[in-house]
């Protein structure tokens, strides 16, 4: 028994210690972070013009919106239907195949146009939530689409879509580790390149998850902080 | 003031309005009634175009509404309109409410618009509620302020769709006194309603609607005394 333990006890000494390994972690750790960093803001621009032409075409006769809204419904249907690493490999292989591509920039934008879709949807659900009477009387009132809606139905919809949106974010953390396949080195490569050295794989696993673990645990205990501040004028 | 010519309305296929005709003077108090599914509300909220008629014409202050060129958002600043189910905006304050529109659209400054909202909320009876939340008040008080939002923008003509239907029975009377109120300082309004009493007494003419047309119209008097549709006659022999 105590044999055991101390194997386990040298198999994480070794993952961690020798020739400074603990340094690799880091920088994977570095390297998710920029990707999902990138990723997020990515998502979220490619989200939010989504959502904008999908809410905008709900009562609109513009033929440009109508196609528009036609390619977002296609896209998000696409991105949401098949699985990130296969969406990663096309990507890759497709535009990024100039030997010397920042891997940052693969990695953030693969994940980024993935992110993308959920994000859309979690906007427009937000601003579909809430009651159609919202715009009615914005708009009875004389104030324009854009006034009502930025003044009106942004302001309830992201109490809505805020928790929503952590969500996304923790779970596009933690699917980063997808990048892995096409030879970006994020925290989920780098456990792999100790586990080659070491002979032993499973401690460096468990180091990224544990590291994965409080990003997100982090991440969570973030948002909940803020949906409490946002909830405090609820009066509803 | 409010012209509508064959005025239609089609949901679908589905005709809800079919051709109405509408002379509104200035000053009239014109009362809508008639069974549900008929076309009622369609009318009220095709006259500020938040139902886009699908024929006919209607025209306010001599602008037609109907040209897809005209500004409507212009419009409807001059057409204040309450709503059955308030549609009060939830996070903002009382005071709020009733500022948000005249002071984003530049008609008052923040401080005008304060004091004329407090002037509203005087008038309605609930000048100690200007910090409330919407959520905190009775739906009598809150459609008490949805009418002094609406005429916060100094409207031309008020459109009242079924103020008092979500309302508790012993709310009603608040509400419509407001709007009695309102009557006889001589707004220009058009009332969807159930309330038989308020019709008879505050309309100047009554609109019978069925089946998307005006089957009826008249003063109140020879409305409720001699009817001679005879739809008309069944329903008022159901609702009073």
């Amino acid at each position: 028994m105590m044999e055991l333990l101390k194997n386990i006890g040298q198999g994480f000494y070794n993952a961690w210690f020798p020739e400074r390994r603990y340094l690799a972690y880091l920088s994977g750790l570095r390297m998710t972070l920029l990707i999902s960093l990138f990723a997020v803001i990515i998502g979220i621009a490619i989200g939010i013009i989504l959502a904008v032409i999908r809410v905008t075409a709900r009562n609109s006769r513009n033929l440009v919106i109508r196609i528009l809204n036609r390619f977002a419904i296609i896209y998000i249907t696409v991105i949401r239907g098949t699985p990130m690493i296969v969406q990663i490999m096309i990507i890759y292989n497709l535009i990024f195949t100039a030997p010397n591509t920042n891997p940052i920039v693969v990695g953030a934008v693969c994940c980024g146009i993935n992110s993308g879709a959920y994000v859309s949807e979690i906007i427009r659900a937000g601003i579909e939530s809430i009651p159609i009477g919202q715009m009615e009387a914005g708009r009875s009132l004389g104030l324009t689409y854009s006034m009502t809606m930025r003044t009106i139905i942004l302001p309830q919809a992201v109490k809505n879509i805020l928790p929503a949106l952590g969500n996304e974010f923790i779970v596009l953390v933690k699917e980063t580790s997808v990048i892995s396949v096409i030879a970006v080195n994020d925290l989920m490569k780098m456990a792999g390149y100790v586990g080659s050295r070491t002979w032993d794989v499973i401690p460096p696993y468990v180091i990224a998850a544990a590291i994965y673990l409080i990003m997100t645990l982090g991440l969570s205990s973030l948002m909940s902080y803020f949906e409490k501040k946002m909830g405090r004028g609820d009066r509803k | 003031m409010i012209v509508t010519r064959n005025l239609q309305k089609e949901f679908d296929g589905h005709k809800v309005l079919c051709g109405i005709d509408q002379h509104i003077e200035k000053g009239e108090k014109v009362v809508v009634i008639g069974p549900s599914g008929s076309g009622k509300s369609t009318f009220l909220r095709c006259l500020n175009m938040l139902e886009v008629p699908t024929g006919g014409e209607i025209i306010f202050e001599g602008v037609t509404l109907t040209d897809p060129k005209t500004d409507i958002d212009k419009i409807r600043q001059r057409m204040g309109m309450v709503f059955q189910q308030f549609n009060l905006f939830p996070m903002k304050t009382v005071r709020q409410n009733i500022t948000h529109a005249p002071v984003l659209l530049k008609k008052m400054t923040q401080k005008q618009a304060d004091e004329r909202a407090d002037e509203l909320l005087e008038r309605i009876g609930l000048p100690d509620k200007a910090d409330a939340y919407p959520g905190m008040l009775s739906g009598g008080q809150q459609q008490r302020i949805a009418i002094a939002r609406a005429l916060a923008m100094d409207p031309d003509v008020m459109l009242f769709d079924e103020p008092t239907s979500a309302l508790d029975p012993e709310m009603v009377g608040e509400v419509l006194e407001i709007m009695r109120e309102l009557a006889e300082d001589g707004m220009t309004m058009i009332v969807v309603t159930h309330e038989m009493g308020f019709a008879r007494e505050v309309g100047s003419r009554i609109l019978f609607i069925d089946e998307g047309v005006v089957a009826e119209e008249n003063t109140p008097y020879e409305f409720f005394n001699n009817p001679k549709n005879q739809r008309l006659q069944d329903f008022l022999s159901k609702v009073l």
